[in-house]
């Protein structure tokens, strides 16, 4: 093989592509999204992108990868002045590769639907979980399947559905670090979130 | 200005921290007949000490693949870097059927010469002619897996993977402040850097075709969103952030299109993006779940997960026509296939009996091998070169990486120090 031939071995060494980062300008380099269709009126605004963030840091060809190091700032929970709800459960619990609302879950989320009833401009989202076994994609989709199912239970007792929406974190966000049956059943639910 | 350069010292310092976190091999099983090979440490008349031991490297990467037992250097007798050097009777007697000789030499222009050879014991006579390469300090890495990709590829007569990386998810801290992080690393484990870093989860990571952009799937303001980023510059674009499921996003061959899976029209669906024109085709139509989406090598087929038979099993869908037919039928369930480079097989994750295990169906025969016996097994990804599978498992209470060959005889982990590791995928070859 001749000499220098391996172009690819040319290659920025890490401290050269952080110095590069100095002197290149760190950016917010989000660009804009798929256009959303029409039909859809409900998307979620992406709310917290105007105060984001994110900054990337280096250069580099090759081996020299940049960090893009995301902040967004803390969303501003609204805890609402008095809690009409408190005392009712937000949590529901499902079993293994299920996504049937408990008759335990009954009389609480009979209370949230009462409130949403009431209340028509207020919002919740449902946020479904799985528990850690199976592979991760198809655990997101079982925890929309979840969510979707405490949506139902909901709507059939008047709640208009733009009221809600479902939202999946899959195994991602477990609420037990355990490997075992107790972990799992506890990771496998749907949290209300009143936004 | 100032403000920015201070920014970078702080990253430069997490680096340097990451740095020591890197993963681990540890060789669990090899192949039953193993390749006896020596790995001579290179030569080097210079005085400044060399950045990395060239020879121990390729010595990890051939002994890593599981085809070759490299003899231990406090056995060797001579320690040639030139063939005229070499008295093969030394490597005949120490049963070495190769031996890998080598040297260093410094150039005036910072660089360093690296000439290599390959020899084989019994007919005396160098495998191929001497070869050298001139690497940069910061490169030495780069050179050694050029080289075992070399040894590799002339001795087993198919292409090393030596040189390619891996792409991991790292997941640190607990409930309260959660720190997740996109990394990619040296398929040895080493060098990693860090490619994202966010307090909402980030899953899914899947590589363009040539080496160049990642896509993967990151929460957001607690909804998860699918970016493309391309590598070197940390340049990231949205590209999908629908209502409900924004997940699984698969580069097909061509680089052209992702393969994602949106939930807006209700239930999860497998659709296709062109990247350039943003244009948007719905591809199963199902109220069952489709998901997992993962493009043939030709790219005229989809393979994706679907219980829409009661359990998930793996279909495959014709991107054309979109019609869809069943391919997996053993197991409990199967999710999350990839195939390999030549089409030949299928990798899963198949449940028996509660176990979750790597599965690999061979698709002209239909015959199905379970290639592991860890525990919770998930997210196989297949080597470029079809010889191995990474995937996630679970090891004493914690995630990790581990590696198995498609005929299941060689096994390893890449334990690391600290936090789970999971969401593997091998690079493609770099163009």
């Amino acid at each position: 093989m001749s000499v220098n031939k391996l172009g690819k071995f040319a290659v920025i060494g890490l401290s050269a592509a952080w110095l590069a980062g100095c002197s290149t300008t760190a950016t917010d380099t989000d660009s804009s999204t798929v256009a959303e269709d029409a039909t859809s009126t409900e998307q979620v605004e992406d709310s917290a992108a105007a105060d984001s963030t994110d900054q990337s840091f280096g250069a580099g060809e090759d081996g020299a990868v940049t960090s893009v190091i995301v902040d967004d700032s803390a969303e501003a929970t609204e805890e609402p002045m008095v809690d009409p709800l408190a005392g009712v459960d937000t949590v529901f619990y499902f079993d293994f590769d299920k996504s049937i609302v408990r008759p335990a879950a009954r009389e609480a989320l009979a209370k949230h639907a009462e409130f949403l009833v009431a209340n028509p401009d207020a919002r919740i989202v449902l946020e479904g979980h799985a528990d850690e076994r199976g592979t991760r994609e198809y655990n997101m989709a079982l925890g929309e399947r979840r969510a979707k199912a405490v949506s139902r239970y909901l709507t059939i007792q008047g709640v208009a559905a733009s009221q809600i929406e479902t939202v999946s974190f899959g195994e991602e966000v477990p609420v037990a670090f355990g490997h075992d049956a107790d972990a799992w059943q506890l990771n496998r639910r749907v949290e209300v979130r009143y936004e | 200005m100032l403000k920015r350069c201070l920014s970078a010292v702080f990253v430069f310092f997490f680096f340097v921290s990451t740095a020591k976190a890197q993963l681990v091999i540890e060789i669990t099983s090899g192949a039953d007949q193993l390749l006896p090979i020596a790995v001579v440490p290179f030569g080097y008349d210079g005085v400044e000490a060399l950045p990395e031991d060239i020879a121990q490297i390729v010595q990890d990467d051939l002994a890593r693949s599981g085809l070759f037992q490299p003899i231990p250097r406090s056995n060797m007798l001579s320690m040639p870097s030139k063939e005229e050097d070499v008295f093969y009777r030394d490597w005949r007697l120490l049963k070495s059927d190769y031996v890998v000789i080598g040297s260093v030499k410094k150039l005036p222009n910072n660089k360093y010469r690296i000439g290599f050879e390959l020899l084989n014991v019994l007919s005396q006579k160098p495998v191929q002619k001497h070869s050298s390469i001139d690497v940069g300090v910061n490169n030495f890495r780069d050179a050694a897996h050029y080289i075992s990709d070399k040894i590799y590829e002339l001795l087993t007569g198919s292409r090393g993977a030596f040189s390619t990386r891996i792409l991991y998810v790292t997941a640190e801290g607990d409930r309260k402040s959660p720190l997740f992080r996109l990394q990619v690393a040296d398929a040895d484990g080493h060098r990693p850097q860090v490619v994202v870093e966010s307090k909402e989860p980030i899953l899914s990571p899947s590589w363009s075709s040539d080496g160049r952009k990642i896509a993967y799937v990151m929460f957001r303001n607690r909804r998860p969103n699918i970016f493309i980023q391309e590598l070197a510059s940390g340049k990231r674009q949205q590209i999908a952030q629908f209502r409900g499921l924004n997940g699984a996003p698969a580069w097909s061959p061509d680089g052209k299109k992702l393969a994602i899976v949106l939930s807006k029209d209700n239930n999860p669906e497998i659709y296709t993006l062109d990247i350039a024109t943003q244009k948007l085709e719905r591809m199963t139509n199902h109220y069952a779940i489709d998901t997992e989406p993962s493009w043939e090598p030709d790219g005229k087929g989809i393979v994706f997960t679907s219980d829409r038979g009661g359990n998930p099993q793996i279909y495959r869908l014709d991107v054309n026509s979109k019609q869809v037919e069943r391919v997996t039928f053993e197991g409990d369930l199967n999710t999350r296939a990839r195939m390999t480079p030549d089409g030949r097989y299928l990798v899963t994750v198949q449940k028996n009996d509660g176990n979750y295990h790597i599965a690999l169906q061979d698709m002209k025969t239909g015959r199905v091998q379970i290639l592991t016996e860890t525990y919770l097994d998930e997210s196989p990804s297949i080597a470029p070169n079809g010889s191995m599978v990474i995937y996630a498992t679970t090891y004493k209470g914690k995630g990790i990486l581990a590696v198995v060959s498609v005929d299941g005889l060689v096994k390893y982990r890449l334990p690391s120090a600290d936090g789970d590791v999971r969401e593997p995928s091998w690079s493609p070859y770099f163009k």
